[in-house]
């Protein structure tokens, strides 16, 4: 007697085999879609803005004209606005972080403060805009300046700091602070001495990441009302100043074909500087991480 | 030999009594504790500060327009001079539109990729996709607007030819496009943790890598894949470049995708760029719809966190 009816099997596994190869090349497909995004994307943008793209585009100022248009305020704003973000975000976010994991006690208000910094980092980045206009801008009367719109993005930032920073410390193995007070040490000599070193590339790592998201941020620049066409560099912390990414929105509102090309050049810019600061990253991350 | 550099008199023993009566030392243990507590209470202060900022602001809106008729409202025409309409139901309609196209796009082609990832892709072709995935989730959104208003739009105008400049259907797709990587990894994220023992035993009655991926990866790691969903909803209805870039500054109240819209963020962005003077009824606007943008994201992100934690499958 024969209990399984094997041509019947081989009919029936046939099809779902062949359904399985069918359906693992569709999921391969959507796979590649996303990737061709992303090169049509590039190819795109640098075909249209590499004629643009020259040391004038780099050492001019903004201009009606899209021939003379340059992207020197735009290019130095951006990294005006770095110098504050850097500092401001790390410190508030390191901070955070050792003070979550090194000293929080379990109890209700720690809890709400991580609470809080899961849902603020899912608060729309134009809402920190908001934030920024009301209390920098206007109530502590900073202005359109570097300062204000350097606090409102170390703000927009800092949750996506902190969660790295916490990984990174984390990761430090108990048993090393241990050592640390097994030969003495304090708690503070510990975190100093022990901690923060195994955490720092893990640390550097994430706020580079954190950092080029906060350079090619918009929306909160553009509530904040940065102005666009700016014919001078800022001078100091409290000077008005233009961002990379403003600059590229006013170029890509224009109705005049030439300053597309423009928009892309600035773009290319940009996404330069993008791939440099990733590229320092993951050269830290796999230069100095330790795994344990 | 080691004691010389510990002087005549010290010992190790001294030594120690010395540095535990050092005062400084002391006060740092002391006060660097509470300054880190002062920078973690930042972050509670900026959430502070946000609610501070839209619950004040939007009373005084309220103050000189009424709560119905911007909640019921399906007129927003802030700018028409004698008679201004502030009904926020347009601008909802908007956001929603984007936000439902986006997700007919990103959440077939996140999930797919999420399955081939995690049930079908080598390490190594892992390893190359997914850094490219993080890529493609870092750029900045304003490069997205650039890319949907003078790429997206012109292609789908051949397609469609009713299509104005302007639409919702264009700045849609590539929203669609920025959160597939946000879907696609977090959801690979939840179906990795599908225990392998799970996908043999499945493997082992007979079934084909199809059938396990879809039948048993897939309910095991709904939980995380439905919050990945949500996360990405929130993501979509507060995105603001590429809808200011390319959906236009129409806010109206129908189903129409072809035609110019204007969505909530688009409608703040709209004012600060241009000049709209302080204290009057459209710069409060701006915060009113603030709130209401603020609102929906948060329960987008309650449920996100909700969901992932209420069915989350524990192996």
């Amino acid at each position: 007697m024969k209990y399984i009816d094997e041509t019947v099997v081989m009919k029936r596994m046939k099809s779902r085999l062949k359904f399985n190869k069918l359906w693992k090349s569709l999921f391969l497909i959507a796979t590649l879609f996303a990737l061709l995004c992303l090169v049509v994307l590039l190819v795109r943008i640098v075909s249209q803005g590499s004629g643009y793209l020259n040391i004038d585009f780099l050492t001019n100022f903004a201009s009606r004209f899209p021939e003379k248009a340059g992207i020197k305020a735009a290019l130095i704003g951006s990294l005006w606005l770095m110098a504050v973000v850097a500092p401001v975000s790390i410190i508030l976010g390191v901070g955070t972080a050792i003070y979550l994991e090194e000293y929080a006690k379990q109890n209700k208000f720690n809890d709400f403060i991580r609470t809080n910094i899961s849902n603020l980092a899912g608060v729309p980045s134009i809402v920190f805009g908001l934030l920024g206009l009301t209390i920098f801008v206007r109530m502590l009367g900073l202005g359109k300046s570097v300062l204000a719109a350097g606090f409102t993005m170390s703000l927009l930032i800092l949750p996506v700091i902190i969660v790295a920073a916490q990984e990174a410390i984390r990761a430090v193995p108990n048993e090393q602070r241990e050592a640390s007070y097994g030969m003495g040490a304090t708690k503070w000599q510990t975190i100093t001495r022990v901690v923060l070193p195994a955490a720092i590339p893990g640390i550097l790592t994430g706020s580079i990441l954190a950092l080029s998201r906060a350079i090619g941020e918009t929306a909160p620049l553009v509530v904040i009302g940065i102005p666009v066409i700016l014919q001078f560099l800022p001078e100091g912390l409290l000077s008005e100043f233009t961002a990379l990414p403003m600059q590229i929105y006013d170029w890509a509102k224009r109705p005049q074909e030439e300053f597309l090309y423009v928009s892309s050049a600035g773009i290319i810019v940009l996404m330069i500087l993008l791939v440099v600061m990733n590229s320092i990253a993951i050269f830290i991350r796999n230069k100095f991480q330790k795994r344990y | 030999m080691a004691s010389q550099g510990l002087g005549k008199e010290q010992s190790v023993q001294d030594l120690i009594a010395k540095s535990r009566n050092k005062q400084g030392k002391k006060v740092l243990e002391k006060v660097m504790p509470l300054l880190l507590l002062f920078t973690a209470v930042v972050s509670v202060l900026t959430t502070f500060g946000i609610l501070f900022t839209l619950v004040f602001e939007t009373f005084e809106f309220f103050q000189r327009v009424s709560i119905t008729d911007y909640l019921f409202g399906t007129e927003w025409f802030p700018f028409s001079g004698n008679n201004p309409t502030f009904g926020v139901l347009p601008l909802i309609l908007g956001t929603l539109k984007v936000t439902v196209i986006a997700i007919i796009v990103a959440v077939p082609l996140g999930i797919a990729a999420a399955i081939y990832l995690s049930e079908y892709a080598s390490d190594k072709a892992r390893r190359v996709i997914k850094p490219i995935l993080e890529v493609l989730a870092g750029v900045p959104t304003i490069v997205y607007g650039f890319f949907a208003l003078t790429f997206v739009t012109p292609i789908l105008q051949q397609l469609i030819p009713s299509l104005k400049i302007f639409n919702a259907l264009s700045p849609g797709i590539v929203v669609g496009i920025m959160i597939i990587p946000m879907i696609a990894s977090l959801s690979e994220d939840a179906m990795s943790s599908v225990p392998n023992s799970i996908r043999e035993a499945a493997l082992g009655l007979g079934a084909t890598k199809l059938e396990v991926a879809l039948k048993v990866v897939l309910p095991a790691a709904i939980s995380g894949i439905i919050s990945s969903i949500v996360l990405a909803i929130s993501r979509a209805i507060g995105e603001t470049m590429i809808v200011s870039l390319a959906g236009g500054a129409t806010p109206t109240f129908n189903l129409d995708v072809t035609g110019s819209i204007q969505t909530m963020t688009a409608y703040i962005v709209q004012v600060s760029s241009g000049d709209a003077g302080y204290g009057t009824t459209i710069y409060y606007s701006i915060y009113a719809v603030g709130f209401t943008l603020f609102i929906f994201t948060l329960i987008m992100n309650l449920l996100a966190h909700y969901i992932s934690k209420r069915f989350r499958e524990e192996y």
